[in-house]
């Protein structure tokens, strides 16, 4: 095999293996920062050895048995906590050997990777860490495409990678499955960092387009597992839906030159109607599994109420102006509000809509968030007011930070 | 990038109608379908009856024309299909090569197009609809 394929071959292995080699690493040594060390080391052994040995019949299995042999002579190496070490080496080596990680399927290296997820998002890390941690753990990301994706330096990544793995060595987190009331915290934390992931690589059209869309797939594929190993999870799988149904709109929301196009102006035969599929799949799982749908539920069956309608004019918007009312109910929040109220303008009238913007018009949390004015003069504009809706549309373009929607607003705004 | 790993059985080509695989080949498969789901790149799946409770429509000379399964000439035929989203067609490749697939089967691997794959004057063609089709709206 030639050098280059034989590099490729490693890197597809390697984007395979290396979070459940990473997980189950962490397990052995209780330490995550050690244990990618000892995937990268693997890694390269790898790299070293099977351009001239060729691939082993299991590679996942060869990566494991080498970052193994390497962890006990780590461990033996260390003075500090001898007798602690010594145990933990001796764990390690007396573990049966031939660990077949390609039989992945077993319930313990499931727990393993759900583990090294929780460590991952832990609370007790800052959320720009967990973010960085996630990718680089779970998503395999180096951290120079981290530091891409989130449009800072390389250095800046590196240093909060090494910091987090630091904080979580010296609390000595607990390397198990939370169980009970710590359960639910941990799982919200996930599914934040999940999201937030999702959305940085969803919401903006400034920055790297390149690396972008890479984060939205690295967060649904990070759903879809979490969704495997957590299957009793309404609102896992609420996330998995709503991520699923955006992503299906992928396609549709820019022009060819990269201006974004609203919801109900897209076309509605580029979504991708595979995801649509699973998004409502997922959804119907999550709704069987609670009564009281949470918060990524509740936004997921909004998206779905769009993804249904093959036409705009067939949303059900009352569907819709129902659910932001629940939503509100779990975590009032006048974007909620704002939301709700485009819904009503739809449901029963702009003038309906337009009351529930007066409600929130003092909001000091939406003084300087561009959709207020943006919507009002939408609505003004709906009633005919248009000398209104002019000057709340110049409003909302001082307020844009993105220059493709600013000028949308001013070309309303002189219109 | 998705590829679609295309499953093509020898001998499934004059399998008769009602054909399905037997109970430890299913076992095995649905082992491998919930690793490829377990590590989330398993984006649908679906296996196919054998041709001969399908048929083809052919278009010779313009017009539709349909033969009833199965097909004579046809040397290799589909039993079924997983799509699957990855990073590059060696991880596509790594995945099929774990398949427990039988010495008569074969899986051929096929990349999804996109839109980002098409040149930009058919990409930009594609964008002008959008526009027409909001204009009209």
């Amino acid at each position: 095999m030639a050098q280059a394929e034989t590099n490729r071959a490693i890197e597809a292995v390697w984007r395979i293996e290396q979070a459940r080699l990473i997980a189950g690493l962490t397990r052995m040594t209780r330490d995550v920062g050690l244990a990618e060390e000892l995937a990268q080391d693997a890694l390269v052994a790898a790299l070293e050895r099977w351009p001239e040995d060729g691939l082993p019949e299991r590679p996942g299995a060869w990566l494991m048995a080498t970052a193994k042999h390497r962890a006990v002579d780590r461990l033996r190496k260390l003075t500090l906590h001898q007798r602690k070490q010594d145990v933990i080496a001796y764990e390690i080596e007396t573990e049966s050997s031939d660990v077949d990680i390609d039989d992945a399927i077993d319930d313990d290296i499931g727990d393993d990777l759900l583990n090294l997820i929780f460590i991952a998002c832990h609370p007790i890390l800052s959320v720009e860490a967990r973010l960085a941690l996630t990718l680089r753990l779970l998503g395999g990301l180096t951290t120079q495409d981290i530091a891409r994706a989130f449009l800072t330096s390389e250095a800046t990544i590196a240093q909060r990678i090494v910091r987090a793995k630091r904080t979580l060595t010296e609390a000595r987190i607990a390397f198990e499955v939370p169980r009970g009331a710590e359960r639910a915290e941990r799982i919200a934390s996930v599914l934040q960092v999940l999201y937030l992931i999702f959305n940085e690589g969803y919401a903006a059209t400034t920055g790297d387009d390149w690396m972008r869309p890479q984060l939205c797939d690295e967060a649904i594929r990070l759903g879809r597992i979490l969704a495997g190993l957590v299957p009793g999870e309404p609102e896992v799988h609420g996330l998995l839906a709503l991520m699923e149904i955006q992503a299906s709109r992928f396609a549709a929301r820019t022009t060819a030159d990269g201006a974004p196009i609203l919801l109900l102006d897209q076309n509605r035969a580029r979504w991708d109607r595979l995801l649509i599929r699973r998004g409502l799949a997922a959804l119907t799982r999550a709704e069987s599994l609670t009564d009281r749908p949470g918060p990524y539920v509740l936004q997921a069956a909004i998206a779905a109420c769009h993804a249904r309608a093959t036409k705009p004019e067939e949303t059900d918007w009352a569907m819709i102006a129902r659910l932001y009312g629940l939503l509100a109910e779990l975590a009032p929040s006048p974007v909620i509000e704002l939301n709700r109220a485009v819904a009503v303008s739809f449901a029963e009238s702009p003038a309906a809509g337009l009351a529930i913007l007066d409600r929130i018009a003092d909001e000091p949390q939406l003084k300087t968030y561009h959709l207020l004015p943006s919507v009002r003069g939408d609505l003004l504009a709906k009633l005919g007011r248009h000398e209104e809706a002019r000057r709340e549309f110049a409003h909302a373009a001082s307020l844009a930070a993105n220059s493709r929607e600013r000028d949308l607003l001013l070309a309303r705004a002189n219109g | 990038m998705r590829f679609m790993m295309l499953m093509i059985p020898k001998g499934y080509e004059t399998a008769a109608p009602g054909t399905v695989p037997d109970a430890k080949a299913v076992e095995a498969m649905m082992k491998y379908n919930e690793e490829l789901q377990k590590a989330g790149v398993l984006v649908a799946l679906d296996g196919l009856h054998p041709p001969s409770m399908g048929a083809r429509v052919t278009f010779a000379g313009g017009k539709p024309k349909v033969t009833d399964g199965p097909f004579a000439e046809a040397k290799e035929v589909l039993g079924g299909y997983w799509m699957i989203k990855v990073k590059s067609k060696q991880e596509a490749v790594d995945w099929a090569k774990r398949c427990p697939a039988g010495p008569n089967e074969m899986i051929e691997i096929r990349q999804v197009q996109e839109m980002e794959d098409f040149p930009e004057d058919v990409q930009k063609a594609a964008a002008g609809f959008d526009e027409k089709h909001n204009a009209n709206r």
